[in-house]
């Protein structure tokens, strides 16, 4: 029988939560890496014993920690447990939590500068990883969303880390402004029919696409409306808060801006609202149904300085119709007094059918559905706020 | 030998115990006792300076002799109390939030 592994990231430590295929009993694990800051856990699709997690501090910076193991034991990269600290001539090993910018003007010729919040121009500084994205077919190669916006990815294992610096060298690299939550790359999209395409969102410039697997990149924002900049059409500046693919339809992209629900079925190139009739289209996650590409799921909170459900009342909304048309999920949420936030990687989908829907809270909560979203259980109750949930479905 | 204790999410981190013993052959300054605690255990490389600029990170502190030091510079001559190891070096996180 299958198997789901849950990797949760939470505000003090990371947890795996395993359940059997049936997805009613859950065995906890964790905390690892307690009392940091566990952004991102992903497993590589390949090889699912590989898992990847960023691990940061305010005080000591940030770290990549990989688990060849499902999990139980964790080291970083370079620095297999037991392993000699040096190489035999003396040197230091391990590299893997070295993120640094390229600026040289041969790769790109990348910015230094973006726009701060006073709208003067600001250095780029490295201050954590926020999304890990494996590649689809080489557990060594990962992708990693930082904060100051960026896109690294490494070849080996996560131990060393290099800029796909167009990114931040197209040219609109001054345009780019931090939102609240900082200026971070947060969604990576790799292109399962194209191994060349990627998308990327960074809060607050927009969405990028590249077609040559990163070296250039252009703007993905037509169509978008914000009116909180001061042109609401530009090319970038948009907060966009998340961006979901369906694998079988991949240049079908779903969004959550700050405000809108967004849709393009042209990869990017233009954008149409599909809010429907959601009670606040404001929120942060995205996700899409793992058998029907036209299903997606959102969790709509209350306005940008009101970041809980509206009225207290915990509502995942689903769309059959691909937007437009949102039903309300409340079977087994809560409808009173709820005033938790779901973070812009707290939402995951299983692929077992009937597909399972899961996403966690800033109250700690981790809830499940193993219907497609139709009734709700809370996994675990209890966890520090959640910042990001994945799921792994196992043979 | 030189004696550095560690706040606890870097002991964690580097898997050490209460304090590290460092030997240091040229002149014992926070830039050479840094220089030595990266080099035994590189997991800490990025997490009391920075990768690039070496910089101190702003929240972490360092401490000799009951004096907080962390503003001195960093080829300073530290005391000869660090340097015969009958005091440890305290590297800190600072007091900030939960």
């Amino acid at each position: 029988m299958s198997k789901i592994r849950l990797l949760v990231g939470t505000r003090k430590g990371a947890f795996v939560l395993t359940s059997d295929g049936k997805r009613e009993k859950w065995k906890v694990d964790g905390p690892h890496f307690a009392g940091w800051e566990i952004y991102h856990v992903k497993g590589s699709p390949v090889d699912p014993n590989r898992l990847y997690a960023s691990q940061t501090s305010a005080w000591f910076g940030q770290i990549i920690q990989r688990s060849d193991d499902s999990g139980k034991t964790w080291f970083q990269p370079g620095l297999a447990p037991g392993e000699p600290a040096t190489t035999p001539d003396g040197m230091p090993k391990g590299e893997s939590n070295k993120f640094v910018y390229d600026t040289s003007t041969a790769t790109g010729k990348p910015l230094t500068t973006h726009m701060w919040y006073d709208g003067t121009q600001h250095p780029w500084e490295f201050k954590r990883v926020w999304h890990l994205e494996p590649s689809l077919t080489d557990p060594n190669h990962v992708y990693a969303g930082v904060e100051d916006a960026a896109l690294f990815e490494s070849k080996d294992g996560g131990e060393n880390w290099k800029e796909l610096a167009g990114l931040r060298g197209h040219g609109t690299g001054p345009k780019w402004q931090p939102g609240a939550g900082g200026m971070c790359l947060h969604s990576i999209l790799l292109d399962p029919k194209d191994s060349k395409w990627m998308f990327i969102a960074i809060s607050a410039a927009g969405a990028f696409r590249t077609d040559d697997g990163g070296k250039t990149w252009k703007p993905i924002n037509q169509g978008l409306h914000s009116q909180y900049i001061p042109d609401p059409n530009a090319e970038v500046g948009h907060c966009v808060h998340h961006i979901a693919m369906h694998p079988k339809r991949p240049k079908t992209l779903f969004m959550q801006k700050h405000w809108d629900i967004m849709r393009s079925d042209d990869a990017g190139d233009s954008w149409h609202e599909v809010s429907g009739n959601l009670p606040s289209d404001f929120g942060f996650p995205i996700d899409i149904h793992a058998h029907e590409p036209d299903t997606i799921y959102v969790v709509p909170i209350k306005s940008d300085s009101e970041h809980f459900p509206p009225d207290g009342k915990l509502r995942v909304y689903r769309s059959r119709t691909g937007g437009n048309k949102w039903e309300e999920l409340t079977n087994g949420l809560p409808q009173r007094d709820c005033y938790v936030n779901v973070l812009r990687d707290a939402m995951t989908v299983d692929s077992l059918d009937p597909c399972g829907v899961y996403f966690g809270t800033t109250g700690g909560q981790v809830y499940g559905s193993a219907n497609a979203g139709d009734a709700w259980n809370p996994i675990v109750r209890d966890l520090p706020a959640v910042l990001s949930v994945e799921a792994q479905t196992l043979p | 030998m030189i004696r550095v204790v560690l706040p606890h999410h870097l002991r964690t981190l580097a898997r050490l115990g209460d304090e590290v013993e460092l030997k240091i052959d040229n002149s014992i300054t926070v830039q050479s006792l840094l220089d030595a605690l990266e080099s035994n255990y590189p997991a800490l490389r990025g997490t009391i300076r920075d990768h690039v600029t070496q910089q101190r990170r702003p929240l972490v502190r360092f401490f000799a002799c009951g004096e907080d030091i962390s503003h001195e510079p960093l080829n300073a001559p530290l005391p000869d109390a660090i340097a015969n190891g009958a005091e440890p070096f305290f590297i800190m996180g600072a007091i900030a939030g939960g």
